[in-house]
């Protein structure tokens, strides 16, 4: 086995150029620090250029009472108050200069008739908030930061890069082993530290809106390392995700069609959300709208396909085609249906991971030094439930923090010794093992195995055998995973089947988590809906579950959230918010 | 409807040469000719190296040529295809391996476009800036733009004639179109575009606004303007002569 390495050096090490990745490197220049920033895929295709109704800020552009207090009060209660009320306050209040700074950079938003930045409405957002450009506010982000970064003297890029495992000395992360799809070489990547932007997990299920790189490398990453995790059972459906043809089925339509004006409407015409949430209608938290569509599927009042009607067909044509292009162009190609005439069906669909690294929540650090996390990648801002709109300005304001933090980091503290050679070798035969075995267990089937798990055993409502079944297999398909060969052919340039089997290995750990902490959490909250538990329970309503790497397996613990400040409290109370229904029917 | 067979041959090889390969395929409705690929490698072929990221038409990874034309494989429905069907790398880029063409080259000459540029006041301006929607309007065609480099790979200057040590390509046009037209952006990128991104190289057959998955009007709305942009400066009598008295 050919374990010989390169090696470049640099201060800060990027994981992921997604938003939170990209603004992360451009903050840890502008504090002085080298940085080199590696991506799976090439640069400016990251998940984040999905994203399409916008960003969230209380700029007040639209609705003149929106405040930073509002909008703290809407993701706190929207998260069911297991956010860290720390990052939910950081969030609230930066926001709005992350956006406008943004537009300094060149970014374009839609504008109001006073010509600033337009905002639209969005589900469980009082006033609305979302900064957008059309339904492709992702990509506008991505190209904005893009085009920043690569002007920035200091940031290096290297695409098509995997990193397969971080490197520690003395408890601190030193660096990271990857490997370069092109030529497949191996690359030791040293560092004074490194900051995990590597977003979420959804391909993990088989129905997602997530791209092919979101395989949970991230929180593999720093599990390994001995790092926190937390709200693992966390994970969000989009209530709205195509359904039909099955070719397409996951991908998404963006929330901005309901913000529009869309209704939700059942097989019998019936605007069914009039009984899960008769106040905010289709604009109800993401979970409860999903629960519901869920619930008239399982009811028998589902669409043809197994969905619910989505319509926005009473708009005039013009006003959708300029509101929502992606979407009328999305659903005239791929379905060949037009929105402007016809209504979209629409199912429940994997969408962002609340869950993730557990991160101190000014600056990102990790429970190891020398590690930073920011983004999906990241737990604690959402809580038990994301709201739209949210995470695009969660990539801007800790990816900031993050990146300043780590650039203070890396300037601060010597520079570390040379790396463990062994623990490079022991990473590098991990890593290039299916190589090996070319007649293995095909890496595709397990991952499709994995998908199937994910999706049968932790869906939008979950009960204790299931879950136990769920957990079972993953440790099952972990066994078989260790055995996993290439399939075939062992050449190392771009070799996607090889690639597939270390996907798989990040893959394992989140579902795991995922199982454990789903198990563990006894009560229905957010994201979370248990039949057997249907209430929520208060004895858990500031519990986090905290999952860390132990020599006995994945342990797990409960963490009793810091207490909310009286000031924040009455902030939440004052708040005309309410709380999204919490029991499930 | 159920399930049919469709031959898809898929390119294998490398920089140095290769062949088509046949694979029948199951086709379900809806399928996409990503879909058959990524069947067939996980059936078939499992190092069938393949470029693509989020299968909904918005990252602009997984380019390539289906029967000839350029296009993204995650919008191109198998059914328009009929019994049989080719895939092929882009032919404008080097091939890496199989359907992965390097297309790095897109990214240097990106980079040699000055980025955004407020003018000064505005940068300093403590005010959120005001902006029409109409004046936004202009660019907002362009920044649709996803970099599939498929007009990259149509561009026959590119592709017949392999100038790109002359011409930058539609792409970049759309870029530097994005930045010229931006209400807030002061900088002169004409030169740029009359000298190393040799604006003057595109005889406006319009083939790249073609294939634009996006429905970019490259050619309408990009380059003819910046190049009667470019002809003002340069090719004015009246500036020329001005120019001359300044003696810049």
């Amino acid at each position: 086995m050919d374990t010989r390495t390169e090696t470049v050096d640099t201060d800060v090490l990027v994981i992921g150029a997604g938003g939170a990745g990209m603004r992360a490197a451009i903050a840890a220049a502008g504090a002085g620090a080298r940085v080199l920033v590696v991506c799976k895929s090439l640069l400016g295709k990251a998940h984040t250029v999905m994203a399409e109704g916008g960003m969230a800020a209380a700029l007040a552009n639209v609705a003149h009472q929106d405040s930073w207090e509002a909008h703290f009060a809407d993701t706190m209660k929207g998260g069911k108050l297991l956010n860290s009320w720390r990052m939910a306050l950081i969030h609230a209040k930066e926001a709005p200069e992350r956006v406008l700074e943004l537009e300094r950079w060149g970014a374009v938003f839609d504008r109001t008739a006073s010509g600033l930045v337009h905002q639209r409405p969005f589900g469980a957002h009082t006033y609305p908030r979302l900064a957008h450009i059309g339904d492709r506010t992702g990509l506008e982000l991505i190209r904005s930061l893009q085009d920043r970064l690569v002007h920035t003297d200091a940031v290096d890029v290297h695409m098509e890069v995997t990193v397969a495992s971080l490197l520690t000395r003395d408890h601190r992360v030193v660096g990271a082993l990857a490997y370069r799809r092109a030529d497949g070489g191996l690359v030791v990547y040293t560092a004074r530290c490194v900051l995990l932007a590597t977003g979420g997990a959804g391909r993990i299920y088989r129905i997602t809106s997530n791209s092919w790189e979101c395989t949970g490398d991230g929180v593999a990453l720093a599990y390994e390392a001995g790092a926190e995790l937390q709200d693992c059972e966390m994970v969000q459906f989009h209530p709205t995700g195509m359904v039909w043809p099955p070719g397409v089925r996951g991908i998404l339509v963006t929330e901005g069609v309901r913000g529009e004006g869309g209704v939700l409407r059942n097989k019998d015409g019936e605007r069914f959300m009039e009984r899960y949430d008769h106040e905010r209608m289709e604009l109800s938290a993401r979970d409860v709208v999903s629960r519901a569509i869920d619930a008239e599927v399982t009811a028998g009042r589902g669409t043809p396909h197994g969905g619910a009607y989505l319509d926005i067909s009473h708009r005039r044509a013009d006003d959708i085609r300029r509101t929502l292009p992606s979407m009328y162009e999305q659903f005239r190609t791929l379905a060949g249906v037009d929105i402007t005439r016809e209504p979209m069906e629409v199912a429940p669909t994997i969408h962002y991971f609340m869950g993730g690294v557990r991160v101190d929540p000014e600056t990102g650090a990790t429970s190891v030094p020398g590690l930073f996390a920011a983004g999906e990648v990241a737990g604690g801002l959402h809580g038990a439930n994301r709201l739209g709109g949210n995470s695009l300005s969660d990539l801007l304001v800790f990816g900031r923090r993050a990146g300043e933090a780590a650039a203070a980091f890396a300037l601060g503290h010597p520079r570390p010794g040379a790396v463990d050679r062994a623990q490079v070798e022991r990473e590098a035969e991990l890593l290039l093992g299916p190589l090996a075995r070319p007649a293995g267990e095909s890496p595709y089937r397990l991952q499709a195995e994995l998908q199937d798990t994910c999706t049968r055993y932790a869906p939008i409502i979950r009960d204790e055998p299931g879950l136990r079944e769920g957990l079972d297999r993953v440790l099952e398909l972990r066994e078989h995973a260790a055995r996993c060969g290439t399939g075939g052919p062992t050449g190392r340039a771009f070799n996607p089947g090889w690639h597939t089997a270390h996907d798989l290995r990040s893959m394992l750990v989140s579902a795991e988590a995922l199982f454990r902490c789903a198990l563990e959490r006894k009560e229905s909250r957010g994201a979370h809906a248990r039949r057997d538990y249907p209430r929520a329970d208060p004895a858990l309503g500031r519990v986090n579950l905290v999952v860390q790497r132990t020599e006995g397996g994945m342990s797990l613990r409960s963490v009793e959230a810091e207490p909310l400040p009286a000031e924040l409290t009455e902030v939440i109370s004052q708040s005309f918010a309410r709380y999204t229904p919490e029991e499930i029917t | 409807m159920g399930v049919t067979t469709v031959r898809v041959s898929v390119f294998r090889g490398d920089g140095t040469g290769g062949e088509m390969v046949a694979y029948p395929v199951p086709v379900r409705e809806g399928m996409v000719v990503l879909d058959a690929v990524l069947w067939i490698q996980a059936n078939m072929a499992p190092d069938l190296a393949v470029r693509w990221n989020c299968k909904a038409a918005k990252c602009g990874s997984c380019s390539a040529e289906i029967d000839g034309f350029p296009r993204l494989m995650c919008k191109s429905p198998v059914s328009d295809y009929g019994a049989a069907l080719g895939v092929r790398p882009l032919r404008t880029f080097p091939v890496i391996r199989d359907l992965v063409t390097d297309v790095s080259w897109n990214y240097e000459v990106n980079r040699r476009i000055p980025p955004f540029t407020p003018s000064d006041a505005d940068a300093e301006d403590p005010e959120p800036w005001r902006m029409r929607q109409e004046d936004v309007a202009r660019v907002i065609e362009f920044r649709k733009c996803i970099e599939c480099f498929l007009c990259q790979d149509v561009c026959h200057v590119l592709r017949e004639h392999d100038r790109k040590d002359a011409f930058s390509g539609p792409r970049m046009m759309i870029r530097a179109a994005s930045l010229e037209m931006h209400p807030r952006d002061v900088l002169d990128r004409r030169p740029l575009l009359k000298g190393e991104a040799g604006i003057g190289m595109c005889n406006v057959t319009k083939c790249c606004t073609e294939v634009c998955p996006e429905h970019i009007h490259i050619t309408d709305n990009a380059i003819i303007p910046l190049k009667e942009r470019v002809a003002d400066r340069y090719f004015d009598p009246l500036r020329w002569a001005a120019r001359r008295l300044r003696g810049s």
